[in-house]
């Protein structure tokens, strides 16, 4: 039942910083958490806000029609469902990055790969609904490649509460 | 989680519709009352399967451009104590304790930041190093040069 598409624009370090109005601002500085459960969440939002209910869910529509909302709505913890995350890491040879940082993200389980500089230099992230389908993902990926796999499971996830500010 | 809850996550993972009455046309979609949609969202926001409601930016959109990955050799005693403060830094956007990969890597506590500039980013590092103090043997910021791949984790088909 788990499976992993490509979204839209998520994350793409491509895109230029965006011009927002003093009210986009403050809605993001206001919503990032505490969405209301009730009969008509948008209003009392809104309310908080200073506007009425159809320019707060036409702004919204607009933020995420420009890709400056990747979301609007819940945020789940896919751990708490049973999927598994794990981060894992490879050190790569200049002469052979390329190739294989394109062959593990050609697999449909490995959600993010991102270059870094380190000798750790191709770090992702395989995504399966059981730990024993990502372990087969890695060993496949050292099997083909020849490079050692570092995992680098989560022994424990403290609690954050990040908003970032627009 | 039962079928239903199942339901509604398939229904709500790609967003909340843009209506008046958002969990209303859930419960119609699904043949609920909205009085069930609301509880049942409710309960998993208490049990942590909902993290929580509401709108997701883009970093890069809002000009966070240096998302660094603080990493940290912190003392085996000391570290979930510490970790508990270094996640509740307002910049640090997730904080785990992983297994290092020793000799290649000695570091067992992992916090990313976002910020607006390198410099900034290394600003974090410092308040961050200066929480963790004695505790903190060695550390390093890993910066993403590229992003290869990003996909959205769609849960439930």
């Amino acid at each position: 039942m788990k499976k992993v598409h490509p979204s839209f624009a998520a994350g793409d370090a491509a895109m230029p910083a965006v011009e927002l109005s003093e009210l986009d601002r403050r809605l993001i500085n206001a919503l990032q958490g505490g969405f209301p459960l009730s009969e008509r969440p948008f209003q009392a939002a809104a309310e908080t806000l200073g506007v009425a209910e159809a320019t707060l869910i036409a702004r919204i529509e607009t933020l995420l029609q420009t890709g400056v909302l990747t979301r609007f709505g819940p945020l789940f913890n896919a751990d708490r469902m049973g999927g598994i995350n794990v981060l894992a890491a490879m050190s790569l040879p200049k002469s052979d990055f390329e190739r294989i940082a394109a062959f593990v993200s050609a697999q449909p389980e490995i959600a993010h790969n991102y270059r870094r500089e380190h000798a750790l230099n191709l770090w992702f992230v395989g995504a399966a609904e059981s730990p024993d389908k990502v372990e087969a993902v890695f060993d496949y990926i050292e099997s083909v490649s020849g490079y050692p796999v570092y995992r680098f499971p989560k022994e424990r996830e403290f609690f954050v509460e990040l908003k970032l500010e627009a | 989680m039962d079928d239903l809850d199942l339901a509604l996550v398939a229904a709500t993972q790609s967003g909340l519709p843009l209506t008046p009455r958002p969990y209303h046309a859930l419960a119609e979609s699904l043949g609920l009352t909205p009085a069930e949609v609301m509880a049942r969202m409710n309960a998993m926001l208490e049990s942590g399967v909902i993290r929580r409601i509401g709108v997701v930016p883009n970093h890069y959109a809002l000009g966070y451009r240096a998302n660094g990955m603080t990493v940290w050799d912190v003392d085996d005693d000391q570290v979930d104590a510490l970790g508990e403060r270094v996640g509740r830094l307002a910049f640090v956007s997730h904080c785990y304790r992983r297994p290092r990969q020793l000799p290649l890597w000695p570091y067992n506590l992992f916090a990313m930041v976002h910020a607006r500039s390198h410099e900034q980013a290394q600003a974090y590092a410092d308040a961050i190093a200066a929480m963790l103090g004695d505790a903190c043997r060695r550390a390093d910021i890993l910066y993403s040069s590229r992003l290869l791949k990003k996909t959205g984790l769609r849960i439930v088909e």
